[in-house]
Formats: C-alpha cells, sequence, structure tokens
C-alpha cells in the first residue's frame, strides 16, 4: 500500500505525468492535491511536480513555497513523511529551506530537454533503495534553471553526511565539468535530506518507466519508495 | 491612428486615417455604400481589421474553396478555430498550424511565443487538450547580420512558451535561405485530443445568452496586429514593434485547465478565443454563425490600462482571453471556476435578436452595424495571375559528380541545410505530458494517446526551392513528403493542415505561385484521400517589392493502431540487409547535392507519382505492422546516402551506433545521381537478411522497384574505393554547425 499525494500548483505541468507513472508502477490510486488547500491528506509520500509554478515568475519555486498547502508540506516532512520534488518540485524544496541550496539559471542561459546519465551516490535513501550505488542510469532533464549552487561549506556537508544522491556522468559513470548539462556545482543532480526521506532532483524519473517511452531507469525512484513504505509499514 | 485620435464619437474620417487603417481607396468607398453613412471610428476599426488579408482571406479565399475538404474520417474540415478529425474509440484529433510570420521579425522572441500561445487556444477553444505542438522555421542566410539573432529569440519564444504550459514539441523544420533575409517564417501547429461528443463550436445559437470574457485583462497591445500582417515590410517596420503582442504561457496554462474543466460541464453553448483582431473577430464570427446580434458593453471588459478607448478595446490583440456564450444562470458555476485558476470572468454582453452588433462604451454607441454584413462583406479578389512555367528537367548525366562520394556527404552533413537540429529541440521540452514515444530527429513526432495503445504521428514539410521551381509540383511533393513521413513510423495518414506562406498576392506572379501552390496540394489531397481540415494564409512576406520563396508548409497528421507496432529510423541490429523501396531515377535537379556540391540550383524538382506513392505506402506500413522491418526511414533531402547516414547517427550517441557497408551500384545511372538523387516516392527498410527476399518479391508483385543497398554493422559507413567514414567523425561533422553558428564562430 502507497497513500502518495501529488501538489498541484498553478502552473505545475508535470503532475498528471507523476500521477500516472506512480499508479502505474506502484498500482495504488494516486491523489492530486490543491495549492489552496490547508493540509494534505494522510499520505505516505508527496510529489512536489515539475513545471512552472506560479509561471516561476519572482524565482522558480520561490512563490510556490508560500503557497497554503506548503505549511502542511513543512510541517509533514519534518515530522517524517517522505517528499519527493521532480524539477520546479526541487526549486520548492530549495526555495522551502526543507534542502539547502538554490538552482540557477543553466550555465548556457538555455533551456534544455534531453537524456542525461546519473550515477547514484547512494542506496540508502527511501527512493533509492533498489539501485545500486554507483551505477549509471539514464533519466531525462528539461529545464532552464537546474544549476545547483550551494557554498563549499554546504557540499561538503552534503558530501560527508551522504546527501548527494545524483550526479551528472557520461555513459561509463566519469564525473567532470564537460558531463553537466547546467553547470551545476560538482556535478550535483540530487540531494537528500539527513533522513533521506526528502530527495530534490532535477532530472525526470517519470518520464522513463517503461519500454515504449525508450528506457526504464526512472522506474525503481517508484518502486523504491514503494518498498520503503511498505518496510515502514512492518 | 489611436494614438492621434482619442474622441471617437467626433473624430473625421479623412483619406489619411483611412490610408493608415489598410484600407485602399475603393474599399473604402465599399464600406461607404454598405452602411450608407459615414463610420464611426470605431466602426472603421472594426472593419479595417475584419477586412484585412490576415482575417478575410479576400486574396485567397476563392482558390482556397478548390481544396479537397472532407473525408470519412473529417469530423470538422475549414472553417472552424481548427479541424477535426476522427481517431476511433470516440477520441478525436484536433489541429491546425498558423503563421506568425511579421511579428515574430520583428520581435522574435515574444512574435513565436504567442504565434504558439494563439495556435494552442484555437485547438483548446474546441474542447482539446494540446498534445504536441510542432513548428516550421525559415531564416534568412546565416550570413545576414539579422539571422543570428533571429533564430536565437525564435527558438527561444518557442521554447519559453510551449515548455511552460507544459506540451510536448515533437517536431518541426528549420531552414536557411538568403530568400527569408527580410521576412522570416514562423509557423506553429498543435494538436489537441478530444472526445468526439465533447466538440465546442463557435456558433452563438440563442437570443438574450450571456456574452462572457475569460483570461487576461484587455491592455493596448497588438492593436491592429492583424493589419501589419497584412502588409509589406518596408525599412520602417522596427516602428510597428508596439503592434506585437506579449504572452504569457502561465496564464494560458491556467486558462487551458479552466476552460477543459469548464467544459466538462454542459454550461458552455459556443466559445472561440480572441485572436487576430481580438474582441472584433471573435464577437463578430460567433454572432455570425449562430444568426444572432450582440450587445457588447465595455464598461465591463477587464481592462489592463487605464482610459482605454472602445477602439482600443475592439482592436486589441492582448493574449490569452477567450469568449464564451453561456446557457442562462450558468454564470456563477463558471465563474468560480475561472476564479479558481485565478483568471478574469467577466459578462460583457449578451445576444439579441436585432442581428446588429452594437457596441456601447460609457453610455455611448460606438458601433452599430449589422452582423451579417460584418461577418461576410469583405472584399474577394480574383486577382489576376501568371502561370508558372516549370523548367526542364536537368539530366543526371549532365551534374559534375563529386571527388568521392563520402566526402560530398561530409561536405552536405556539415552544412545549415542538412546538420542536425538538434540545438533546436533540444531547447523544446519534447518529453512533458509523458507520451512521447518517436522524439524529434526521426520522420515524425509520435505521441501515445493517452491511456490507450494508440499513437498519434505528426509532422511538418515543404521544399520551398522545388516549390519556387515548379509551385505545383513542389506542393504535391510538400503534402506527398509529410504522408511518407507519418508512413515511416507505421502511421495511416489521415488529413493535412497548410500554412500558405507568400509574397505579395497583388503581383500576378506571386498570385501564380498561389494558384500553382493549391493545384498540387489539391491534386495530391485528392488521390491520396488526405483532406485539407485547416489552415492559415500568410501573404506580404515582402520586403521592399522582394517575396519570399513560396512556402506552403503542410502539418500532417496520422494515427497508429498499435503502438507496439510502430517504426523508428534508427539502425538496431547488426548484418540487417539496407532495402531501397522505390523507383530510382537519379533526379538531381533542385537537389541539396546540386545547391551544395554544385553550388547552384536549376531544373525540373523531381516529379511526384501519387500512384506510387500509394502502393509504397501501403506496403511499407504493412511491414511495419508485420514487424518485418526494424528501421525505417523516408528518403527526401539530400538523397539515399543521406537517409542512410542518418539511419547509421540515429543508432547510437555520438556516432557510437551501427554504421554500414553500402554495395556497389551496377546500374546504368551515374554513381552519384544514385546516392544524391531526390527521387520522390522511397523508404529505405532495414530487414533480417532471411527476409530479404520476401521484402522485395512483396515490392516487385506491386510493380514497385526494390533494391539491397548495404549491410549494418561496424562502425562507419563504407563505400568501395572510398576512405571509410567513421560514424564519430561524421556524428562531429553533422552535429557541430549549429552550436558553433550560434556561438558566434562561425
Amino acid at each position: 500500500m502507497l497513500r502518495a499525494s501529488v501538489i498541484v500548483f498553478p502552473g505545475s505541468n508535470c503532475d498528471r505525468d507523476v500521477k500516472t507513472a506512480l499508479e502505474r508502477i506502484t498500482g495504488f490510486p494516486v491523489k492530486m492535491v490543491w495549492h489552496g488547500d490547508a493540509s494534505v491528506p494522510a499520505s505516505d509520500l508527496i510529489v512536489l511536480p515539475g513545471g512552472f509554478s506560479y509561471g516561476d515568475y519572482l524565482r522558480c519555486g520561490a512563490m510556490a513555497a508560500h503557497s497554503p498547502i506548503m505549511r502542511d508540506v513543512i510541517a509533514k516532512a519534518k515530522a517524517g513523511t517522505p517528499v519527493l520534488g521532480i524539477c520546479n518540485g526541487f526549486q520548492i524544496l530549495c526555495e522551502s529551506g526543507l534542502l539547502p541550496g538554490v538552482l540557477m539559471r543553466n550555465a548556457s542561459l538555455r533551456f534544455i530537454c534531453r537524456d542525461v546519465y546519473l550515477k547514484v551516490e547512494t542506496d540508502k535513501t527511501f527512493f533509492t533503495n533498489t539501485y545500486r550505488a554507483g551505477e549509471v542510469i539514464r533519466v531525462p532533464i528539461a529545464h532552464a534553471e537546474g544549476n545547483y549552487f550551494a557554498d563549499a561549506e554546504t557540499l561538503d556537508r552534503l558530501e560527508g553526511e551522504g546527501q548527494v544522491v545524483f550526479r551528472y556522468c557520461d555513459k561509463d559513470g566519469s564525473v567532470s565539468a564537460e558531463t553537466s548539462p547546467n553547470g551545476a556545482q560538482r556535478n550535483i543532480a540530487g540531494i537528500a535530506d539527513p533522513t533521506g526521506r526528502i530527495l530534490g532532483m532535477m532530472p525526470h524519473p517519470e518520464r522513463l518507466y517503461e519500454d515504449p517511452l525508450g528506457g526504464t531507469d526512472g522506474r525503481r525512484i517508484f518502486e523504491s519508495a514503494l518498498v520503503s513504505a511498505v518496510a515502514a509499514m512492518a | 491612428m489611436q494614438d492621434t485620435v482619442t474622441d471617437t464619437q467626433t473624430a473625421k474620417i479623412t483619406p489619411e486615417i483611412v490610408a493608415a487603417h489598410g484600407l485602399k481607396p475603393d474599399e473604402y468607398q465599399r464600406l461607404l455604400k454598405i452602411l450608407g453613412r459615414e463610420p464611426r471610428l470605431t466602426e472603421l476599426g472594426i472593419f479595417s481589421v475584419m477586412w484585412s488579408e490576415h482575417c478575410s482571406y479576400k486574396s485567397s479565399r476563392v482558390w482556397l474553396k478548390t481544396l479537397p475538404t472532407s473525408g470519412a474520417k473529417v469530423i470538422q474540415g475549414p472553417g472552424e478555430n481548427a479541424g477535426v478529425v476522427d481517431l476511433g474509440d470516440g477520441d478525436a484529433a484536433i489541429f491546425k498550424m498558423e503563421s506568425h510570420n511579421h511579428p515574430s521579425y520583428i520581435e522574435p522572441y515574444q512574435g513565436a511565443a504567442t504565434g504558439v500561445g494563439g495556435i494552442m487556444r484555437d485547438v483548446f477553444t474546441m474542447g482539446a487538450r494540446p498534445i504536441a505542438n510542432l513548428n516550421a522555421l525559415r531564416f534568412g542566410d546565416p550570413s545576414h547580420p539579422k539571422t543570428r539573432h533571429l533564430v536565437s529569440g525564435v527558438v527561444s519564444g518557442i521554447g519559453g512558451y510551449g515548455n511552460c504550459v507544459g506540451v510536448p514539441t515533437i517536431g518541426g523544420e528549420v531552414n536557411f535561405d538568403a530568400g527569408y533575409n527580410g521576412n522570416i517564417l514562423v509557423n506553429a501547429m498543435c494538436v489537441g485530443l478530444a472526445k468526439t461528443d465533447k466538440i465546442f463550436y463557435s456558433a452563438a445559437k440563442g437570443v438574450g445568452l450571456p456574452v462572457v470574457y475569460v483570461g487576461s485583462k484587455t491592455g493596448r497591445d497588438g492593436i491592429h496586429g492583424a493589419t501589419m500582417a497584412s502588409a509589406e515590410f518596408d525599412d520602417k517596420s522596427e516602428e510597428k514593434r508596439p503592434t506585437v503582442q506579449v504572452g504569457d504561457p502561465f496564464t494560458e496554462k491556467l486558462l487551458i485547465e479552466a476552460c477543459l474543466e469548464m467544459m466538462a460541464s454542459d454550461a458552455i453553448i459556443a466559445i472561440q478565443d480572441m485572436g487576430a483582431a481580438g474582441l472584433t473577430s471573435s464577437t463578430s464570427e460567433m454572432a455570425d454563425k449562430g444568426g444572432v446580434g450582440i450587445t457588447l458593453d465595455l464598461d465591463h471588459v477587464p481592462q489592463r490600462e487605464e482610459g482605454m478607448t472602445a477602439y482600443e478595446m475592439m482592436l486589441s490583440e492582448s493574449q490569452e482571453r477567450m469568449l464564451m456564450i453561456l446557457k442562462p444562470g450558468r454564470e456563477p458555476e463558471a465563474e468560480a471556476i475561472f476564479k479558481k485558476w485565478g483568471l478574469d470572468f467577466a459578462v460583457i454582453g449578451i445576444t439579441t435578436d436585432t442581428g446588429r452588433m452594437i457596441v456601447m462604451h460609457k453610455g455611448e454607441v460606438e458601433a452599430d452595424l449589422p452582423v451579417p454584413v460584418l461577418a461576410n462583406s469583405a472584399p474577394m479578389y480574383e486577382r489576376p495571375w501568371f502561370a508558372h512555367v516549370p523548367p526542364q528537367p536537368v539530366l543526371p548525366q549532365w551534374v559534375k559528380a563529386p571527388n568521392g562520394n563520402l566526402d560530398a556527404l561530409k561536405t552536405m552533413f556539415a552544412s545549415p541545410a542538412l546538420c542536425s537540429r538538434r540545438w533546436v529541440w533540444e531547447q523544446y521540452d519534447h518529453m512533458v505530458m509523458g507520451d512521447t514515444i518517436g522524439r524529434p530527429g526521426g520522420d515524425a513526432g509520435v505521441v501515445r494517446i493517452h491511456g490507450t495503445k494508440k499513437g498519434l504521428a505528426v509532422t511538418c514539410d515543404v521544399t520551398p526551392r522545388y516549390v519556387a521551381a515548379d509551385p505545383e509540383m513542389g506542393t504535391k511533393q510538400a503534402v506527398v513528403e509529410t504522408w511518407r513521413n507519418l508512413t515511416a513510423v507505421g502511421a495511416d495518414p489521415i488529413a493535412i493542415t497548410d500554412n500558405m506562406n507568400f509574397g505579395n498576392p497583388e503581383r500576378p506572379e506571386i498570385m501564380g505561385q498561389f494558384v500553382g501552390s493549391v493545384r498540387g496540394m489539391a491534386e495530391a489531397c485528392r488521390v491520396l484521400d488526405y483532406p485539407v481540415v485547416s489552415g492559415n494564409v500568410s501573404l506580404y512576406n515582402e520586403t521592399n517589392g522582394v517575396g519570399i520563396p513560396p512556402t506552403p508548409a503542410i502539418g500532417g497528421v496520422g494515427l497508429i493502431p498499435d503502438v507496439a507496432h510502430m517504426a523508428d529510423i534508427r539502425l538496431k541490429r547488426e548484418g540487417d540487409l539496407l532495402v531501397v523501396l522505390g523507383r530510382e531515377q537519379g533526379w538531381l535537379g533542385q537537389s541539396l547535392y546540386q545547391q551544395i556540391i554544385c553550388e547552384k540550383l536549376e531544373g525540373a524538382p523531381p516529379p511526384v507519382d501519387l500512384a506510387d506513392e500509394i502502393k509504397a505506402g501501403r506496403l511499407v506500413r504493412a511491414l511495419i505492422r508485420e514487424g518485418k522491418v526494424s528501421a525505417v526511414h523516408d528518403i527526401s533531402d539530400g538523397g539515399l546516402l543521406v537517409a542512410i547516414a542518418e539511419m547509421a547517427l540515429a543508432s547510437g550517441e555520438k556516432g557510437s551506433g551501427l554504421g554500414v557497408e553500402l554495395f556497389a551500384y551496377e546500374g546504368k545511372l551515374p554513381v552519384h545521381a544514385i546516392w544524391f538523387g531526390e527521387d520522390q516516392g522511397r523508404y529505405v527498410v532495414s530487414v533480417d537478411p532471411a527476409r530479404a527476399e520476401e521484402v522485395i518479391e512483396r515490392a516487385r508483385l506491386l510493380a514497385l522497384p526494390a533494391r539491397i543497398v548495404g549491410r549494418t554493422g561496424g562502425n562507419a559507413i563504407v563505400l568501395k574505393g572510398e576512405p571509410e567514414l567513421p560514424l564519430p567523425e561524421l556524428a562531429e561533422i553533422n552535429e557541430s554547425w549549429l552550436p558553433k553558428y550560434m556561438a558566434g564562430e562561425l
């Protein structure tokens, strides 16, 4: 059993995609929760989907971070409810202080939509336990602001605590400036909180979860969540 | 005009004011006669946009009527916001292509962005959720000082809008030609999905019904945009910047969701977006189609700026606005939905039995016009035209051979004409909505119909150099090119939308291009049973008397019954044989080989044999559905060698995929004509050697030539007697030009 809720902000546009992927993969229905609501129903997983919440005017995710529903999302996240932020959702997690750092304009200053390779840095999170640490996976990105930035001290802490979850790499897993599509510090594509229950990632796992879409590497994010949620109930 | 006259009630209509509205003196006389009095200023403004070429199709309408627009799968042909075709199981595809050429040249980002927004509104206003966007872009010569800036602005404008709304951009075309130096083309196409029993139309049927305005507020932007789009450019075109609208994709996204939510109820009688000529055209068309009058009170129109006049409000082309006619009493539930999405909602008028459009503002009558006259009285011109005499064919023997065929391939792949468009389409979100199963870079883009096993294939194509040489044959070719591209992914082609981009129709040679083009399109569509269900005409693409190459962009839509049986261009298996299906004549006239390697462009374009096209198309679709081919590619620009090289490059990133060993040609034609000829009606298919004989035999039974041309394997293109061409080298060549050019390194 997995009770998942997807938050719908005005301007979210991957809300249906992630709902579809979750339902197809886990077999359990997903609730859509409107940004103006005061609370999220009891959930084993809250997803902040990709898109352009509030038009991404001001700064990406900045306005969403202050929407009514986010007060409850933040409270529930702090109380231990797992939260997955994808793309704009990652930006919202950073803007709302649930994850450190910020996502700046891509170094190229252009929107980039393409498959990238990611190195799974840890399998010790709620969302990556069915991957192997060190594994290379292929998942698409689609963003103009995915250039992860934090100060050196924060980056060192993230690395030290095993909170760096995904790094941009090449097909063979080597990580270098050339393999970063957006200029992210230390090639960071996704980070977690110290508990591993809050994950923010720029790539879109919901876009590659079955063969007709061209790949399945994104699937295990959701499978991991299901496995973790079931384990937590036991 | 609007800047100089503020009192719309008392303004005297001078010949200068008439001219500033783009009306010819004889057209103004026609207006006086129809009205039986002098128009008020607001009325003049209203008529000027309704009679503009952009809104009235006054030069093209007589010819457009000759196009085949009906068929077994057509639910709605031209005349509504977009065309509608039946996809079976209660599903319908709603689609259209439209130009935003003039504004994109003046302000590329906003011009292109609002083009995308406008075409999506045409589609969702009919009840469809947009599921795929495409665009056909033509820019000037790369060396022209404006080209880089225009490419950059247009591409980011298209991406900026479509990405935010969250509709995947899955296909299109980008070309460079000096003929577009002064007039670029930005044609945007949108395809949406609806239920056949939930399609919304624009006829305001019924009296006493509320006329409802939803979406963004009205501002002063875009006033006279339609009139600008109906005139040539000159050296002062920069001054037209204020007539370009500004887009807000966030509002568009909200508007889509709000409209679709609203449409789930039965409260809407009619709905139409406010596109060109804004409130004027939407109200008059809806009233006319419904056979009613409309009284508007502009005091209720949500306004972005203070002190707007009736004239400005009626002519504003502010974006992201819709007009709805509701069932009486349903306003509160509608208002609740639009307020929930943070959008403006206002009842601005009522339908009447007077047959008149009455526009009130601050208690004064600003316009009082008979609706049928307003909607249908635009002049219709049968403009004089010269028939175009096509040039003589060029025999393959007359075209010089290259030093090496693979060297020629490298040169062509490095050129702006054939280099990879990745730099462009990676700026478009082509995967949002989670159903993209045929990404850009192939013959056609494919999206799954959400929650089903069906796929929708879409493409847009035209080869302007063919059309310029022979408008009729060239346009026929454009139609069959879309038909083949759909076929090559395994789709049954259903119908097309067209975007006719031409120069000044008042010049008989331009009108002759248009007439030839329509004739070629009509014939191809009729024979292929591939009707035209929507379209757009953009004339006056001309600067200082020089017109663009005639560019009838064709957007094709097809259905894949089961996406388990589709094809793409990627070579997949080592040891497969490559078979060319279709007649090989070595046609080099108007070919890219001639243009790039011989640096000239002459002769007749390749002829199209529609009967052969049908045979080849049927065979290819059958082979795909039976799983007998592992890759398929239509042969078009650049010919056979280019097609094969594209299949090899697509098989792995950065040239890491499968190479091809090409077999020596032993026929009578010059070898370079075989590799680079642009004969129509052909496909390359990759087949298991054990099946090659069957494929060839099946072609033979259809009297269709088929020939084995190579075998997959290795990591290079290998041609006997020439140094082999490693795929990584070819990939590097192919991927370099556009990024380097855009970075200013070329």
